[in-house]
């Protein structure tokens, strides 16, 4: 992903200044985000699943089907199609549902804060945990906690996360029954406290319901933990690099030879300085878990955006697929230009 | 020649021939990557899977298929079923073997497909230069851009469910990087004086590009590819996971997880068989790509 951010700044028309920069950026952004409807536009042609019959179903009569192939504007040139559908997508407009009966936007609304919910405390205890082991397995490189932060990321991308999820399940419910099933809330649960930003944890918090908290975090618990692990595994790898790289530097020589503590050369010194590659960092990882959040929510009958897509892939319902695809991926690549350009406006070495 | 003289050929200073100077180097990369004990670690196990996938009727206890419904969710060890059996009966350690061969299918296809794109992509955009590396590196970037499971997953929705859709799928997520490993490769050589001397000698821009540039890529995309290759592999389970890969009742890794989901509460074997398979072989792919890396580009090892 560093290949990304460095290359695409190497391409870059030498920006004189801040304007000329931005304008690049949301014209990078703009046309990344036309390539991702593009796709998904074509996607949507190629599929072996007529649009007409999804919607009027198998026995209507021949009249019946031209009509709606016109309605749906299936007559018209493939360009002016691709121009109606991005106009609708701007508008928030993904179509209807065939699986729900509604429109996408408003199921996407409905699902997404279950996944950003997850998503976020999942970072969190990746950012928590992640830095400190990457510093501390960099600063001690080759003793015994460098050796265990290597075998954390060498099994976090060797291991499948749904299995590893299955185990989870098995264990910490199953056996151990340390935390709560599958699900979002127990049954009895269910309703009990107002939604305002749809994220349970924040709700029950808002509401004042301490039970309903408890019982939201039992369920959360688990899965955020694992999505943890995985984003624990990238951030610490890539703190470990970036710190190696700064206590080889010259000044660093220099503090040390001045006379500050361990602590302030580790903390105040290199550390400082890897700050900027850390946050594009943190943001790929958070855009990562998004994506990443698919197969957990699938274990763990998590009603996010990951579970609505899949759900709606095997209903051969792709309004709602292509609607899904469309939000995650635009989210994802706005992260990425996000830490991108937070590396090139910061860091004075890509200039 | 004795095998002391032919390790003195191989180590000879003086190369006094072509073959020679490349056997010497094939060996003395070979001496640095068995000196590295994970990576050959990592061999071991590959090596061991792919005998499994080549020897797996031999191996096999029971036929993959054949179900016997009196004898299913028999814990490992019991009534000859060595790994136990699933929900219908079949012989999970038999099932197993023969879901080698589809992982290692499904690998070698992506390892195919992929590759060759970037190669083609990268290569072309970096020789031509001008508005078609442009054009070709904006829709590298569209691509890499994506998150990479969900466009799989539109993918195969448009494609239908099926192994070579699924590689379809995954290939086509997966060329981005290589399409810019060897465009940055292909610019380093573009200019250089042996390029030059070949052009002046009539040859044209297909098999400059062909003869003389992709032999040069070669070895930094062989690293990054068994590098991807974990990653392919997680993301072929978890297409076959959600049924979207390999169709029942075929013994694809991923999808026997999926089959023994609902058991896992009392018969945790079913399900978590199958992902050890999945852990070891992109494990083997990991500390292989990371001993690759360390002795084919001493410069980008991990520090």
């Amino acid at each position: 992903m560093t290949q990304t951010t460095l290359t695409a700044a190497r391409r870059a028309p030498m920006a004189s200044g801040w304007p000329k920069k931005l304008a690049t950026t949301l014209l990078t952004v703009a046309v990344t985000l036309l390539g991702l409807l593009f796709v998904t536009f074509m996607i949507g042609r190629v599929m072996p699943i007529d649009p007409v019959l999804a919607v009027i179903g198998e026995r209507a009569t021949q009249a019946q089907y031209d009509e709606t192939f016109r309605q749906l504007g299936l007559d018209k040139p493939l360009l002016v199609q691709f121009g109606i559908y991005v106009g609708d997508v701007l508008q928030g407009d993904f179509g209807k549902s065939i699986r729900t009966g509604q429109q996408v936007s408003t199921d996407i609304a409905r699902v997404f804060p279950a996944t950003l919910e997850l998503a976020t405390l999942g970072t969190l205890m990746g950012v928590f945990l992640g830095v400190p082991l990457g510093v501390v397995a960099a600063v001690y490189r080759g003793s015994w906690i460098d050796q265990i932060a290597r075998l954390i990321g060498l099994i976090g991308y060797s291991m499948p996360i749904f299995w590893l999820g299955l185990v989870g399940l098995l264990v910490f419910y199953g056996m151990l029954d340390w935390v709560e099933g599958p699900g979002r809330l127990g049954v009895f649960y269910q309703g009990i406290v107002p939604t305002r930003t749809g994220l349970l944890l924040v709700d029950s918090l808002i509401a004042g319901d301490m039970t309903v908290f408890k019982d939201a975090f039992g369920h959360i618990i688990l899965p955020a933990s694992l999505l943890g692990y995985f984003s624990l595994a990238y951030i610490s790898r890539m703190t470990r690099s970036f710190m190696l790289e700064q206590l080889s530097a010259e000044y660093v020589t220099t503090a040390r030879v001045k006379g500050l503590s361990e602590w302030q050369v580790v903390w105040g010194h290199a550390f400082r300085n890897i700050r900027i590659q850390l946050v594009t960092v943190i943001a790929l990882a958070y855009a990562n878990l998004l994506e990443g959040s698919v197969l957990t929510e699938i274990i763990f009958a998590w009603p996010g955006i990951g579970q609505y897509i899949t759900t709606s892939l095997l209903a051969n319902d792709m309004n709602s697929v292509l609607g899904g695809t469309v939000v995650i991926g635009t989210i994802f690549v706005c992260l990425n230009i996000f830490s991108d350009l937070l590396y090139r406006v910061f860091d004075p070495r890509s200039k | 020649m004795s095998e002391q003289t032919l390790r003195q050929w191989l180590l000879s200073d003086e190369p006094t021939s072509r073959r020679q100077a490349r056997l010497s180097a094939w060996y003395q990369g070979w001496l640095a990557f068995r000196s590295n004990t994970l990576a050959m670690l990592g061999l071991l196990i590959l090596v061991f899977l792919i005998l499994c996938a080549l020897f797996a009727p031999l191996l096999a206890t029971h036929d993959p298929f054949t179900q016997d419904l009196a004898m299913r969710l028999q814990p490992p060890g019991e009534s000859g079923y060595l790994l136990g059996s699933d929900s219908l009966g079949r012989d999970i350690y038999s099932r197993l073997l023969y879901g080698a061969r589809i992982s290692l299918y499904i690998v070698l296809l992506v390892a195919m497909v992929a590759p060759l794109l970037g190669l083609v992509i990268g290569t072309v955009a970096g020789y031509a230069g001008g508005w078609l590396d442009v054009v070709l590196m904006r829709i590298t970037d569209i691509f890499l851009a994506f998150p990479r499971l969900i466009l799989a997953l539109a993918f195969v929705a448009a494609l239908g469910a099926g192994i070579e859709n699924a590689v379809l799928a995954i290939s086509l997520t997966a060329w981005p990087p290589y399409a810019r490993i060897a465009r940055a490769e292909t610019l380093t050589y573009r200019n250089a004086e042996f390029i030059h001397a070949i052009k002046l000698q009539g040859a044209g821009p297909i098999r400059i590009i062909t003869r003389h540039i992709w032999p040069l890529c070669l070895s930094s995309l062989v690293i990054r590819v068994t590098l991807d290759m974990a990653g392919i592999i997680l993301t072929a389970a978890g297409l076959g996971f959600l049924g979207l890969g390999a169709q029942p009742p075929s013994p694809e890794w991923g999808a026997m997880i999926s089959e023994g989901r609902k058991y896992i509460l009392d018969h945790w074997w079913v399900a978590t068989i199958p992902g050890l398979a999945i852990f070891a072989i992109s494990l083997a792919f990991n500390l292989l790509g990371d001993g690759l890396r360390d002795v084919m580009d001493p410069k980008g090892g991990t520090q």
